[in-house]
């Protein structure tokens, strides 16, 4: 299986985007190197801002480009961007439903070494919370790209959730996104399993696992957290005999809840895994984290059976 | 400069603001940012009656001037501008802040002709402001980015990002004013928080700083035409106001910051300013 990584999707379409539309502009708070919007600076310097240390003037300063016509692609940590800039997102972007894209880096527990306070667990649950606002999960590469070329003129603004980690590609070049499609990268009969970001892999791990095991499971990829797809999740389930949400998130406000929601008035159970309602912290390897919070096949595998019983 | 008929009509139009702003709070209870959209009334007057190129029956013109209120708790103060220039019509006022008015208690791009990004949450105007200079530039489009300040809004962290990235980026076609009314909600500013020395603060994070009375319309006038011909960096014109100004009862009472008139205030304010456009 080849790995690409999303944060040099993420530069790179960056760049693409700033070639087809001259509109296009990037903000970014010294991580430009690690988001790699550092990549447009190159490409274009002209249209580039680093904007220091100071996330509440970024995300301010380009709804101030958005209301001038720009597209502004305002980069940092999902935990910064979520957390940080949370006022200045809900105050002028999201109630003047501005065209800001929004990259939220190096999202979950996906920055292993740094700890609870750079581990955005929460993120989709905040992002998701304002009104107007648009919230991707890419799986792969790839998938990255397509979204951004997708979204470009998207009106409102977007929040983009990207792995820090290299991960598995799934699509070929060039398949297009559409927001609030589910695509399933597996097919099954027996149980679905809900995923988005990192935990797609993690998904189709126990997919395989469970085929094994005489369990047929359909992998779905649900890279748009918003709007969230409810009736089609809904009428998807229908279809099953359980339900499984996996994502590096925690399971309050993310794919859990949401689907939690979606299936409301539907007779197939379903569970969660998820980061529970704790912080993370720092370890050698985010596989490591993902075991010590049981984001794993196995306890994918094991909830799957719990509810076929 | 402004010649002295047009110094009159300014005038006339900063009386004009006033009486709106009274008008939009009434006299039933109602309550409204009577102090703050009074202290800027001048500011806001100049702006928009004389200085700013700005067309109300095509608000996105290309290269107009723009005026973001980062103190957006005084946009009845711009509303009244706006009504008066024609961006819609003057008896909106009445139904200011009342369910699905399109004037909303703070500035609301979308619903309002004539706003061009929403503030209230204090502290971010300027940024905006910053972007909407920052966008000019890579445009090579003319015109100014104005934005008007709350002196005691200065305590909120991202101004002094914001007055960073204006230098860094040599925004010399933003303007700022400060509202200096020396009053916040609870009382006065240099006894409860003190922001002070605002002239230094802003010289170190390499403005050029500009100290008028902000409510004499001829200095402003001349502070917005010295600022024009700073090259290379922003611009701040740190206005001295009164809280208030214009109705007697008002000026420097910090109860009027966000509060209701009795009946017989709001006739008194009435005649007043009505006194005031009479002999203008």
């Amino acid at each position: 299986m080849s790995r690409n990584s999303q944060r040099k999707a993420y530069g790179n379409t960056l760049v693409e985007l700033g070639r087809m539309n001259p509109d296009v502009v990037a903000l970014e708070a010294d991580l430009g190197k690690s988001t790699m919007s550092i990549l447009f600076q190159e490409a274009f310097p002209e249209r580039y801002f680093e904007m220091g240390i100071a996330e509440q003037n970024m995300l301010s300063m380009a709804a101030g480009f958005a209301v001038s016509g720009k597209i502004p692609y305002a980069s940092t940590f999902a935990v910064f961007a979520s957390g940080r800039a949370y006022d200045q997102i809900r105050q002028t972007i999201c109630i003047g439903n501005l065209n800001v894209r929004i990259c939220g880096s190096s999202s979950g527990l996906s920055d292993f070494g740094d700890g609870s306070t750079h581990q955005s667990i929460e993120d989709v649950a905040i992002m998701s919370a304002i009104p107007n606002m648009t919230v991707l999960a890419p799986c792969d590469a790839e998938e990255m790209r397509q979204m951004m070329l997708a979204t470009v003129d998207h009106q409102g603004p977007i929040y983009f959730r990207v792995v820090r980690n290299d991960v598995v590609d799934y699509y070929p070049a060039d398949e297009p996104f559409q927001i609030g499609q589910l695509k399933t990268l597996r097919q099954g009969q027996d149980v679905i399993l809900l995923a988005h970001g990192v935990a797609v892999e993690i998904a189709m791990d126990a997919a395989e696992t469970l085929e094994k095991d005489g369990v047929s499971a359909r992998v779905v990829n649900m890279s748009t957290l918003k709007p969230f797809p409810y009736d089609a999740v809904a009428k998807a389930a229908e279809q099953f005999q359980a339900v499984i949400t996996v994502e590096d998130h925690s399971f309050i406000g993310g794919l859990a809840s949401k689907t939690a929601f979606a299936l409301r008035k539907s007779k197939t159970p379903m569970d969660y895994v998820a980061v529970e309602d704790i912080f993370g912290q720092s370890a050698q390897s985010s596989t490591e984290l993902y075991e010590c919070y049981g984001i794993t096949s196995e306890n994918i595998c094991v909830k799957v059976k719990e509810l076929l019983k | 400069m402004l010649q002295a008929e047009k110094i009159r009509e300014v005038k006339k139009l900063a009386a004009t603001i006033r009486k709106y702003v009274v008008l939009m709070i009434g006299g039933d209870g109602r309550v409204g940012h009577l102090g703050g959209s009074c202290s800027s009334a001048d500011i806001v007057a100049l702006l928009y009656g004389a200085l700013m190129k700005h067309d109300p029956k095509n608000p996105d013109m290309k290269g107009r001037d723009k005026f973001i209120y980062s103190k957006g708790h005084a946009a009845i103060a711009q509303y009244a501008a706006l009504a008066e220039c024609g961006y819609f019509p003057k008896e909106d006022i009445y139904r200011t802040k009342t369910l699905g008015c399109h004037l909303q208690g703070h500035p609301d791009k979308l619903k309002t002709p004539g706003i061009e990004a929403g503030t209230g949450s204090l502290g971010q105007g300027l940024s905006i402001a910053n972007g909407m200079a920052a966008a000019k530039k890579l445009d090579n489009e003319e015109g100014y980015v104005y934005c008007v300040l709350g002196d005691g809004e200065l305590a909120e962290g991202q101004i002094w990002e914001a007055a960073m990235a204006a230098s860094n980026f040599k925004l010399d076609n933003l303007i700022a004013f400060v509202d200096r009314n020396r009053l916040q909600a609870t009382g006065v500013i240099s006894e409860r928080f003190a922001t002070d020395p605002l002239p230094e603060k802003w010289q170190a994070f390499n403005w050029h700083v500009i100290e008028c009375d902000g409510h004499d319309v001829v200095c402003l006038d001349r502070a917005v035409d010295e600022a024009k011909k700073v090259k290379g960096k922003p611009s701040v014109i740190i206005a001295d106001t009164i809280k208030g100004k214009g109705i007697s009862f008002a000026e420097n009472d910090v109860s009027f910051h966000n509060g209701s008139l009795t009946k017989e205030q709001y006739k008194q304010a009435l005649r007043e300013l009505d006194a005031v456009l009479a002999a203008l």
